[in-house]
């Protein structure tokens, strides 16, 4: 009984809802859940597999410690790789929002790489940085960084021209306005660019480990074909969307936590 | 505090001669002559849009001058600097991010002042403006007034020669507006820095100036009066010289804003 309810308490914390809302969302998934139970019993377990049969391979592919080291692979992948892209991405968007020469200098290349899905660049990744891990990697950092650098400039743009005359009458040179005014002003665009980008890591390393890993979520999903597995393809998706909504919180909470003073909205 | 109080904390002159000043090839105000004395408080008083903000914009240099010289203790305005303190109408112009010590810390951290020295020079100008108990607070947790409070403070700590306040009280309820007039009467008083302070309330004008100024309706607005209120601070406002003063600048005032109205169209029923 202690357990449960502070297991109810942690997801409540995780989920940061008031109890109210908290139930109201357990009642919706059960529902869905539900609904999902119902549908199943009109199909085969190839179309459609029951959720009890895929809470019995989750359970088997924990086991068998499959489960886990595909989360591990991806997590890491998706960790190493989005932190890169936001520390390239935020200075990078910082230095052009403020400098226009250095704006007018990488626009062109930012206009440009923006349109194109970092999936299109799997082939050239692996030709150019090995079959290893640092071509996903890399691959999830390109993904952030344009999202993280766009927001930035957005941020930048967006700064109090009241706070920056402020900050001139103060005696502030042009580099401490950029240290000290243009930096925490942009951190709430940033947050929510890093957030962005983090939806997005996900989407690139499931298509990355599909179309060349061994290991890793997408790795699993697109296996599970070869077995005629189906209900380890929904084992793979649901773990996905966990993994994301619990990544996200964690980030929001660590912004909660850290950067209060700066009135980031999460 | 040697790097802080050796500072000169006499006022400085602003002088302005035939200034104008054109926004989109407009002009906002024309042919300016004005001379705020070391150590003078003058009140610019006008209806809104009549380029005080701007002609107060010129003189924090935010905006140049198309034509004429603007001089600060005889130095041509070139920028902004810490020699002109600028208090801002919108208390927006905090940092949020910093706390209320923070904020008045800014300045003397931007030149390099040490942890502890500048901490206490902070404190001093934060008691000086009675926010001792707010001083670990953001301005989010404060009150209008106590943020305007905060924002004199961090102007002040930066000893400036030269004050600029852009209606810093209009946006405070009549009663705040009170206590704050007072206050700043006293710390100028006590301080003595030239201040040069745009309102368009009348009564806040006797209260504060040495002189004010009164400006004619833009676009291209000119000087139009300058009175001096010869009265002894701390000032009685229900006095009959008050009195007497009030009607003059609101009778000058009156006139400009009937002025752009007919020149808008929209006089019908005042006019009579």
């Amino acid at each position: 009984m202690r357990t449960a309810s502070s297991l109810i308490e942690f997801a409540k914390r995780v989920s940061g809802a008031a109890p109210g809302r908290f139930f109201t969302g357990l009642l919706s998934v059960m529902l869905g859940v539900f609904l999902w139970e119902v549908l199943s019993w009109r199909f085969t377990p190839l179309f459609l597999p029951s959720p009890g049969l895929t809470l019995q391979s989750a359970v088997e592919l924990w086991d068998d410690g499959t489960l886990i080291q595909s989360i591990g692979a991806s997590l890491a992948r998706i960790m190493a790789g989005w932190s890169l892209g936001v520390l390239i991405g935020f200075p990078l968007g910082m230095l052009m929002g403020y400098f226009p020469f250095v704006r007018r200098l990488l626009d062109p290349y930012v206009e440009f790489f923006r349109f194109i899905p970092p999936i299109s660049f799997i082939t050239l990744a692996v030709i150019w940085l090995g079959p290893g891990e640092l071509s996903k990697v890399i691959l999830i950092t390109y993904t952030t960084v344009f999202i993280v650098m766009i927001n930035t400039i957005a941020g930048v743009v967006a700064t109090s021209e009241l706070r920056l005359r402020a900050a001139a009458a103060l005696g502030a040179s042009r580099f401490k306005i950029l240290t000290t005014v243009i930096f925490p002003s942009t951190i709430p665009s940033m947050v929510t660019g890093a957030r962005v980008a983090m939806g997005n890591s996900f989407l690139t390393i499931v298509s990355a480990e599909i179309v060349a890993a061994q290991t890793g979520l997408g790795s699993l999903i697109w296996t599970s074909r070869n077995y005629g597995k189906t209900e380890w393809v929904f084992v793979g998706i649901i773990t996905l969307g966990v993994l994301g909504y619990l990544c996200d919180r964690i980030v929001r909470l660590f912004v909660k936590r850290t950067l209060k003073r700066y009135a980031v909205a999460v | 505090m040697a790097s802080i109080s050796s500072l000169p904390p006499a006022g400085a002159e602003i002088r302005l001669e035939k200034i104008s000043i054109e926004f989109g090839g407009l002009p906002v105000v024309s042919d300016i002559d004005l001379t705020v004395g070391a150590g003078e408080f003058v009140c610019l008083l006008g209806p809104s849009g009549c380029g005080k903000s701007t002609l107060m914009n010129l003189v924090a240099g935010f905006v140049p001058a198309a034509a004429g010289l603007a001089t600060i203790g005889g130095n041509p305005i070139d920028g902004p600097g810490r020699d002109r303190g600028v208090v801002f109408q919108s208390t927006e112009a905090l940092f949020p991010w910093l706390t209320v010590q923070e904020n008045v810390e800014y300045g003397p951290s931007m030149r390099g002042v040490g942890r502890a020295e500048r901490a206490e020079a902070a404190r001093h100008y934060i008691d000086l403006v009675g926010l001792s108990h707010a001083a670990s607070r953001f301005p989010a947790e404060l009150s209008g007034g106590m943020r305007q409070r905060a924002q004199i403070a961090r102007v002040l700590i930066n000893e400036p020669s030269v004050v600029l306040m852009d209606e810093p009280f209009g946006a405070l309820d009549a009663q705040t507006r009170e206590v704050m007039q007072a206050e700043l009467d006293r710390i100028w008083q006590a301080t003595r820095p030239t201040i040069l302070f745009i309102t368009h309330d009348i009564w806040e004008a006797i209260l504060l100036a040495d002189r004010v100024v009164t400006m004619t309706a833009g676009p291209g607005a000119r000087l139009k009066t300058i009175a001096p209120i010869a009265l002894p601070h701390p000032r009685e406002l229900a006095s009959p010289e008050a009195l007497e003063i009030y009607r003059e600048l609101r009778e000058g005032i009156a006139e400009e804003v009937r002025r752009t109205l007919q020149a808008q169209g929209l006089d019908r029923g005042i006019a009579a």
